[in-house]
């Protein structure tokens, strides 16, 4: 007898009156992302869904609590999710965005400390940085601020045991296996080696953030002159 | 017709239930830090649930009235006066042309809302009006500006007035200790004895508590699993940092986080936490989410009877 292969449910721990998390996985892969994205999409018309928040091996579901008692959320996630995941939607959906990065220590001041720390010259962290393809796990922290993963093992630095309390905006920075762009100046922690001059979020846009989870995200150095020219700024330190 | 602001305050936001739907992108909802108080405020007035109104944190404040209207008082006493008259907190008062309506500082709570008959009257932004300073969004000009001198606060000119009050059993106690918590988010990571610290031991509110997280000091909980992969941050979600300082996470929230947390405070609980200030003592008290469903139900069918 054939039996078809359906992907695991998730557990559904109740967090409070109006939110639950739903667990996929312990770890993280592409495959556990496929389904968190593919889930939340699926909830996205659920009567009585306030807010979703995918990130790596969880969705976080806050719901409206008139609607849905804790058990009914339960009940309600479970039929809609039920059904197996389309093995043809993946492939489609995913979009490649790439993200032009001025790679160098005025604007990437601890570029010199992660080639030293990985035994490299800058020249090759920027050739690794530049080369791979990174998917979005998860956007947060700040508005359209992406995780992406993952590094080329070779690059992989702690974060700075002192995080900088203002990051710039358009900061490329990388830390353990992640890598992401600053879209606001904010406090960060990670260790910064270039920056773009385009926009990651954008108030005045339908999809407000340019990188959206599921995504897949290539850096591409460009020349101080061109990220100048395309509006860049020295400046923020 | 408007307030004018004469005074702006220590820190006075425009709010509304906040803004939904956008935390996959990583934006916050902002919102009223005491709910409660704030639902309270339009049911007085007869507004919808979500009317906009003004979150007034420590006081400070002063507004002159340019045309008559109704408003209603909630949330903390902060020594309001209307042409130096006193009021008292959670009813209504009727407001004439040119009155000046003041706050001072705070004789009870911390956070007092001011509504308005028929709601201030600023765009929205992204669905809301909630201001969010650190994400520059909401407000009167929709950057996320606190209210500042000279401004402006429109709302509609109205000569009904309806005196009406809360009744006294449905008024929050700001002065208990006592801050509820729901069980069940990842409180398994941690050991008998640290959930034994945990409840048993006073936690002082810091002098870095915000809108977006109220950071406790006291006894440090040790976790057993010192970080997690990184995932959604519910409203009243108490993380533990590797400093072992209980940190509640409020309405201006990052959404995604990796610390372990030892449970969740509802929103009428972080109503009551957020009416804390820095230096005073809380105690957390666990409940279960059945628990916290009934007191929800409560306070929602009071508001709805008493509409």
């Amino acid at each position: 007898m054939i039996q078809a292969v359906l992907p695991p449910l998730p557990d559904i721990d109740m967090v409070s009156d109006n939110a639950c998390l739903l667990t996929f996985s312990q770890t993280i892969s592409e495959a556990v992302s496929d389904r968190i994205a593919h889930v939340s999409h699926q909830l996205t018309s659920l009567s009585g869904i306030i807010d979703l928040v995918p990130s790596y091996t969880t969705l976080l579901v806050i719901f409206d609590g008139d609607h849905y008692d804790r058990f009914a959320i339960c009940k309600a996630i479970r039929d809609r999710i039920a059904d197996p995941v389309p093995n043809t939607s993946q492939q489609t959906d995913v979009r490649e965005i790439v993200i032009p990065v001025y790679y160098g220590t005025e604007v990437g001041p601890d570029l010199d400390d992660v080639a030293a720390h990985c035994g490299m010259s800058s020249n090759e962290v920027i050739k690794q940085h530049s080369s791979n393809l990174y998917r979005a796990y998860a956007i947060g922290f700040t508005p359209g601020f992406a995780f992406l993963g993952n590094t080329p093992a070779a690059l992989h630095i702690g974060r700075k045991t002192t995080p900088r309390l203002k990051v710039p905006i358009g900061s490329v920075a990388i830390a353990e296996n992640q890598t992401a762009v600053y879209p606001s100046v904010t406090p960060g922690g990670w260790q910064i080696i270039g920056r773009t001059p385009i926009q990651l979020i954008d108030w005045g846009s339908d999809n407000l953030a340019l990188i959206a989870m599921g995504d897949k995200v290539r850096f591409e150095p460009i020349s101080r002159q061109d990220f100048l020219a395309q509006g860049g700024k020295l400046d923020g330190f | 017709m408007a307030f004018k602001v004469i005074k702006p305050g220590m820190l006075a936001l425009l709010q509304d239930l906040g803004r939904h739907g956008h935390q996959a992108i990583g934006l916050t909802t902002g919102g009223p830090m005491d709910e409660l108080a704030f639902r309270w405020g339009n049911a007085l007035l007869d507004n919808d649930d979500n009317t906009q109104q003004l979150e007034i944190t420590f006081g400070m404040l002063s507004l002159e009235a340019q045309a008559d209207t109704s408003i209603a008082l909630t949330g903390a006493d902060l020594a309001a006066t209307l042409n130096d008259k006193s009021l008292t907190p959670w009813q209504t008062y009727a407001v004439k042309q040119g009155d000046i309506l003041s706050f001072q500082q705070p004789v009870w709570g911390l956070r007092a809302y001011l509504s308005v008959k028929g709601g201030f009257q600023a765009d929205t932004t992204l669905g809301s009006v909630a201001t969010v300073m650190r994400e520059k969004i909401g407000g009167l000009t929709g950057t996320g500006e606190k209210l500042q001198k000279g401004d402006v606060l429109p709302y509609l000119a109205n000569q009904t007035h309806q005196p009406r009050s809360v009744p006294r059993a449905a008024i929050p106690n700001y002065s208990l200790r006592e801050i509820p918590l729901i069980l069940g988010y990842q409180y398994q990571s941690f050991s008998d004895l640290e959930r034994a610290h945990f409840f048993s031991n006073d936690y002082t509110i810091s002098q870095n508590s915000d809108r977006m997280g109220y950071r406790l000091e006291g006894h440090a909980i040790i976790s057993e699993t010192p970080g997690i992969i990184s995932e959604g941050i519910a409203y009243g979600a108490v993380q533990i940092p590797k400093d072992g300082q209980p940190i509640v996470l409020l309405r201006d929230r990052q959404t995604i986080g990796g610390y372990p947390k030892m449970g969740c405070v509802t929103r009428f609980g972080g109503g009551l936490l957020a009416q804390k200030k820095p230096g005073e003592h809380i105690q957390f008290t666990p409940i279960t989410v059945d628990q916290a469903e009934h007191e929800r139900h409560l306070q929602m069918a009071r508001l709805q009877q008493w509409r």
